[in-house]
């Protein structure tokens, strides 16, 4: 009988599991909880700022050496990042059609501000990480710090020349806009994952009436953790923490 | 009391339609509104007009016959009420009140207030029944089912299928109708034993239906008259994944 499960053949299930608005959600969920991942782990690494220039520079050059690793990481990202943008487009581009007449009067009973904007959330951090990463990986000239971000060189202890991430860091958020824009940019990705963590769960069918207190709590918790953590940062620059290095 | 209203008028399906205003003069606060609207419409016939076109059965909250967006809220905001169990007594005399059809690309409008919801009964249709051989009546205590599963299932299966959860969602979607159907079912020894193919089938017409997908709002649970909450959907969800991976690894 389950060879012909709701008429499909085993073979088909695939096809079926991408077709579907559910199996669309889960890769929603699975891409976001991965990039998720990154998020928590990219933070561990940007506070390592507060133990000091030498400690923040050597991770960093640690992190270069071992670059096959981060080629796999950066194509597993990326890959996450294609699913999850295109499904998100599908999806609204589905939802949109299923209600071509809209309502006089719409008002959305429950649903939060997350949860109704997230593909405009998600957008606008789609834009703040294509800056980010032109600004610190590609080091570009967009900085609208002055600095040339790339001529940054520091010796660490053993003697080896390297980036000089710590410097960078400081000479960026010395800017206020760009602190501004970096602090409404990982707002804009809290907001985003205070719902997204939620209903990642919800997707995925990790959620039921015991744990549902927990994963609301979770996702919120979690959102502010990394709000506060990412914006820790600039608010430190501003507050004059790292002053000296660019002198 | 007096209460003004602005209600979509539309002749048939291809017709276009638009707001009409109407005034319901000495009302009972005990009425229910939809009541009131067969007050308005005796008046309207009387008048030689045409009556406004409602969907209504039981009048008493439990056949899922009635389906009017009341101010923006599919059967009104008051919580766990369907529009025939909502009493004139929850407005305040002289207000303006907005009736609207459900709106889904799945819910074609026949005729004013009147949907089309043979899109529910397709998903059903594919799946949501349990088959049995006819025969004598089993006896009632011959399979013993857990009282928290027997709970569970009756928590989903109080849906009456009316159509509020497609109506309040952001995208139209039907998924807290399929998920208290397919949890209700899965959750019962007599259901279990179709379980897989009956998620794949229900997810599929409802795809095919045009709903839209879930996500996540809750606008669902905050207007379904039976308090159906979203872990059903969790339920689904979770009941898909399982059959999905059953047919693609067992068989």
């Amino acid at each position: 009988m389950l060879r012909k499960a709701g008429g499909i053949e085993a073979m088909k299930l695939l096809p079926q599991f991408f077709h579907s608005s559910l199996g669309k959600k889960y890769i929603m969920a699975i891409t976001g909880l991965g990039m998720l991942a990154f998020v928590a782990v990219h933070l561990t690494g940007n506070l390592q700022i507060f133990l000091g220039p030498e400690v923040l520079d050597a991770y960093a050059h640690g992190l270069h050496r071992a670059e096959e690793l981060l080629w796999v990481i950066r194509v597993c990202l990326l890959v996450f990042i294609g699913l999850h943008i295109s499904m998100a487009v599908v999806l609204t581009l589905g939802n949109r059609a299923a209600r071509p007449i809209p309502y006089e009067r719409s008002r959305l009973p429950g649903a939060s501000h997350a949860a109704r904007t997230m593909i405009w959330s998600g957008s606008m951090v789609a834009v703040f990480v294509a800056y980010h990463l032109l600004h610190h990986s590609a080091k570009a000239q967009v900085s609208l710090t002055g600095h040339d971000f790339a001529t940054f060189q520091t010796t660490l202890a053993d003697g080896t020349t390297c980036h000089d991430v710590f410097r960078m860091v400081v000479a960026g958020f010395s800017q206020p806009v760009v602190s501004v824009f970096y602090i409404v940019g990982v707002g804009l990705l809290c907001h985003h994952l205070s719902h997204g963590i939620e209903a990642a769960f919800q997707s995925l069918g990790l959620r039921n009436r015991v744990w549902d207190a927990a994963v609301r709590k979770l996702a919120s918790g979690a959102a502010w953790l990394l709000f506060v953590g990412y914006a820790s940062i600039p608010v430190a620059v501003a507050c004059g923490y790292g002053r000296e290095a660019l002198n | 009391m007096h209460l003004s209203l602005r209600v979509w008028r539309q002749k048939s399906a291809s017709a276009f339609g638009r707001f009409e205003t109407y005034e319901a003069r000495n009302v009972s606060a005990d009425m229910s509104l939809l009541e009131m609207l067969d007050e308005v419409n005796e008046d309207l016939i009387a008048s030689g007009g045409e009556p406004i076109a409602f969907d209504s059965d039981c009048r008493e909250g439990i056949c899922g016959a009635c389906s009017v967006v009341i101010d923006g809220v599919p059967h009104g905001s008051r919580h766990g009420t369907t529009a025939c169990q909502l009493h004139l007594r929850h407005f305040k005399d002289g207000d303006t009140i907005t009736l609207e059809p459900w709106r889904a690309r799945p819910f074609p409008v026949i005729k004013d207030l009147v949907v089309d919801r043979h899109a529910f009964d397709r998903i059903i249709q594919a799946g949501g029944y349990v088959s049995v051989k006819t025969g004598g009546a089993p006896d009632g205590n011959a399979i013993p089912i857990p009282k928290t599963d027997v709970d569970r299932a009756m928590d989903a299966a109080v849906c009456i299928g009316c159509g509020a959860c497609v109506a309040a969602c952001k995208n139209a979607s039907a998924m807290l109708f399929v998920a208290s159907k397919v949890s209700h079912l899965s959750l019962l020894p007599q259901g279990r034993v179709e379980r897989e193919r009956r998620v794949l089938a229900m997810v599929r017409a409802m795809d095919d239906a045009g709903f839209g997908a879930c996500t996540v709002t809750g606008s669902c649970e905050a207007v379904c008259p039976k308090n159906i909450r979203i872990d059903v959907i969790a339920r689904m969800n979770r009941e898909y994944g399982r059959a999905l991976l059953k047919a693609g690894f067992v068989e």
